[in-house]
This record gives structure tokens, sequence and C-alpha cells, in this order.
């Protein structure tokens, strides 16, 4: 039944977009034009060395600071805090989110606590840890631990509260103890969440440790940045927030291959 | 091993989801329960299984569980139920593991359930990897290493689609012809019921009670599909479940 006279034109095609695809080189290319305008703004004299150094001359000082053995130094003082820090604050706070995901007395006992302690800016309790603690390591440590708790027990019984309810039937229903069900079902299932909460964690201990070399500190990236700062040695400023930069990179990209490693079952 | 139901009622708060509940499954039979959606059949195997406790009447297991079966009331959930994080052999190992079992005892109890249910070359494979029908297989192998005395099934095969439900229906009959198997089969398809059940029992609406019990004596391995005799019962029973169906239709619009 097609009449040949009717006009035929192909169907226009109105799907796509809105799947982000990857694309690579952008984020580089992007960096690079931003630093070599940099350079080139500096060379120029468009801005003032004063106000921005060249990112040559912050190279320089990094160079300087590699050369001079202090860069190891700082970096062992402030990652040696950062990792006691955040793996005891880890470790408590994974556990105290598990109970409260596994007791219902806990979670009303604990929850309420912890929500109105999460949103303490933790820097606020620096000088009352260097009261009780110190002004060595152990106050650092203590910011840090407290800092990343309650992010970490509040992703955790997030993650517990979410694993799936049909799974933990199946394992009673095939008479699982209560330990197995704990390491072998739940636990599991809430490693997405906890992995995630490990990611917010160690962004916040990075602050936390910067914050708290800035105020208080001999040794760290921190301190390097703030005697940079009261000498108007700008060019060691750049170089000290690159590397917290790269820093951040760096343990970005460790949990990035912890969760493909822990979870390359996930679909 | 026989199972009794005996009067069996149960609530959730206020509303009542099963009434006077009275059935016998006897060993090496399959009991089917059909009903409406939301009549309490799910809760009534969630009963038997002991994953709640009734509020009044009693569930009995008459006579002992044979000696080799490590979990007498066995389920396979309608969603599988396979941890994602575990593979195939893994999803089966995990029964295993609480029976203080030797490694090599799992093992080999792992080995025959998956050549049984033709899934040993995909024993390495995690859940996401496999398709619907080869997921309720690995549930049936992990049902099937317990050496159950009673299989309890909740709607295996309504996460599958029809052809894939098809295909396994004769694994199902292949499976009761092999083992012998006690089971009770929740559903709300009748072709299921009466291509795998003995005896099957329709249910009412919430509260359920029981409307009605249908005998299918031939052997579940004989029946066929096209059989004359097998679509009047069906189609006695969808009479029988129609007027419940269409008021509970109407009872979720009403809400």
């Amino acid at each position: 039944m097609t009449d040949t006279r009717e006009p035929a034109r192909p169907v226009r095609f109105r799907g796509g977009g809105f799947a982000p695809r990857p694309v690579r080189l952008a984020g580089p290319a992007v960096f690079l034009v931003l630093v070599a305008a940099w350079e080139a703004g500096a060379r120029t004299g468009v801005i003032s060395p004063l106000v921005l150094p060249a990112p040559s001359e912050a190279i320089g000082a990094l160079v300087e600071l590699w050369v001079s053995g202090e860069l190891w130094e700082h970096l062992a003082a402030s990652l040696s805090r950062l990792l006691l820090g955040w793996v005891s604050g880890t470790v408590l706070g994974g556990l105290i989110g598990l109970a409260i995901g596994l007791f219902s007395l806990v979670r009303a006992g604990l929850a309420p606590l912890v929500a109105a302690l999460f949103p303490i800016p933790k820097i606020a309790l620096l000088p009352l840890f260097i009261i009780w603690f110190g002004i060595g390591e152990e106050s650092k440590v203590a910011l840090i631990l407290f800092g990343t708790l309650f992010p970490t027990v509040i992703f955790t019984y997030g993650g517990v509260d979410n694993v799936d309810r049909t799974l933990i039937r199946m394992g009673q229903s095939f008479g699982l103890g209560w330990f197995s069900i704990v390491r072998k079902i739940i636990l599991p299932g809430a490693l997405p969440a906890i992995l995630s909460g490990m990611r917010v964690s160690s962004a916040i201990a990075i602050i936390l440790i910067v914050a708290a070399e800035l105020i208080a500190a001999e040794r760290g990236i921190g301190a390097y940045i703030q005697i940079a700062g009261s000498l108007f040695a700008t060019d060691q400023l750049i170089a000290g927030v690159a590397l917290l930069s790269v820093f951040g990179l760096t343990v970005n990209w460790l949990i990035a291959r912890a969760e493909r490693l822990l979870l390359r079952w996930r679909p | 091993m026989q199972l009794r139901i005996e009067g069996l009622s149960h609530r959730y708060g206020d509303v009542a989801v099963l009434d006077n509940v009275c059935l016998v499954v006897d060993a090496g039979r399959i009991a089917c329960i059909v009903g409406p959606s939301g009549c309490g059949k799910s809760t009534l195997l969630r009963l038997v299984g002991g994953l709640e406790e009734p509020g009044s009447g009693r569930i009995l297991q008459v006579g002992e569980p044979p000696k080799r079966s490590l979990n007498p009331l066995t389920y396979i959930f309608q969603d599988f139920a396979l941890l994602p994080w575990r593979t195939v052999a893994g999803n089966v190992s995990l029964v295993l593991e609480d029976h203080g079992l030797t490694r090599r005892d799992r093992e080999a109890i792992i080995g025959d359930v998956l050549e049984r249910t033709r899934l040993a070359e995909f024993r390495d494979a995690f859940p996401r990897q496999l398709s619907g029908g080869m997921k309720q297989r690995v549930a049936i192998a992990r049902a099937l290493a317990v050496r159950p005395a009673v299989l309890l099934m909740d709607e295996p095969l309504s996460a599958l689609d029809s052809q894939t439900r098809e295909l396994m229906m004769d694994d199902l009959v292949d499976l009761w012809k092999r083992e012998n198997l006690t089971g009770i089969y929740v559903t709300h398809n009748l072709h299921e019921a009466v291509r795998l059940g003995h005896r099957i029992v329709v249910m009412s609406r919430r509260p359920g009670r029981i409307l009605e019990t249908v005998e299918i004596d031939s052997p579940v391995w004989d029946r066929d599909a096209s059989d004359p005799a097998l679509e009047t019962t069906r189609r006695h029973l969808w009479t029988a479940m129609r007027d419940e169906a269409r008021a509970v239709d109407l009872e979720l619009t009403g809400d």
C-alpha cells in the first residue's frame, strides 16, 4: 500500500548524548595550557613576581628543597603523622560503625553523638589537643584520628545498613553462624561504602595535617609552607602547595587501585 | 521426612496474613502453593523455614532428617541470593564452611553439585557474568550441596524470562526424578504448578486461607504441557483463584 508519490525522508536521529565517555589527554592539556599561560605572564611581566612567582621558580624551589635533603624530612614528618592518625582513625571508626550497624542499642546511643560531633571543624580543637597531648606528635595524630573517625563511622554503618537483607536471610536459612554472617556477608557487602569513606577521610586527613602543621610544627609540609609564607618566599609556598596536590592525587590513585582490586566482583 | 503444618495463623501488627492454614507434605512429594499476590504464600514459606516465628499454630517435622543432611530445610530464593563477591564455587562453598568439613570434603561436594547442575566449567565465574538461568542453577547447586530433606522454593522461576523458565522447568523435572525430593514450591504461575507439583494448594487473598487442594498423581516426568487433563486442572485452579486475584487487584487500586 505504499504510495510512491508521497515524499519519503529518513527518520531524524534524536538520541545520543548524556553519556560521558573518556577523552584522553584533555585533562593534562588543560593543565599544561594553564601553566604555560602563567609562565608566559610571569616572564612578560603581566604577573608581578611578588604576587605570583613563575612556575619555573616554584620548580626551582622544589629542586632546592630536594637537593638540600629537607624534602624527605618534611615529607617523612607529614607522612608518619598522617599514616598513624588515619590508620587508627579508620580502624576505630570502622569498628564503631560496625557496632552501630549491628546493634540497636549502640546505634541508639552513639548515632546522635556522631551526628553532633561530625560537623565540628576539628582544627578548632587543636589548641585543646595541644593542652591534652602536648605540642609534639601526639596532638597532631590525635587531631587526624578524631577528624577521620567520624566520616568512617558514618560511611561504615551506612554500608552495613545497605547490605541486601535477602543475603543475610539466605545465610541464616543455610544455618550460618552469627560471626560467619558478619564476616562473609555483611563486611564484604559494606566494603564499597567503607572504601568511599576512606576516600573522604583521606582528604580530611591531608587538610587537617597541613592545618595542624601550619599552627604548630617545625617539620612537615605545612610547616614548610608556613615558614615560606612568613618570609614572603612565594616560590617556596607554591612549591609546598604543589606537593600537597601531588600528595592528594597519590592517595586518590591508591584508593582507586584498592577499589579496582577489592571490588572487581561489582557489575 | 514429612512436614506437617497445623492451624497456622500469622499477623504483622494489625494485618492478618495467614488464617488457620493446615497442610501436609509427604516425603518425596512436591506441594505447590498458588495464590494471588500478597496472599501470604511467601510468609508461609518463611515460617516453614524458621526465618519467622508463627503467631499461632505449629509447623512440625515428622521423622528424623537423613543423617547426611547438613541443612534439612533449605531455601531457593526468587532473586537467587548469591553473594556477588564470591565465585560460583565460592557461593556453594559458603554454605559448607560452617559444618566442620575438611577442605577435601568440601571440594568434593562442590565438584559434585556443580557437575549435577552442569556448571562445572563456570566454577570460577562471578555472578555478574552469569545469565539469570545460570544464577538460579548456582542457587540450586548450593541448595543440593547441603543435602536438604525438604526444599523450600519461593517463586524460583519468577525472575527469569519465559524461555529460560521453560528450560529451567525441564531442569527441575529432571531434579525431582533423580533426587526424590520433598518440597514446597510457591508460585503464582499455574503452568508451573501443574507441571511440577503433586499437591496443589490454592490460597485466598489476605488473610491467606486454603481454598482448595488438588492432587495430581501422575509422575512429573510423564507430564506433557499439552496434556488436556493438566489443562483442565489448570483451568479449574484458575477458576478457583480468579475472583480472589480480581479482588486483590481492586484492593490495591482502591488503596
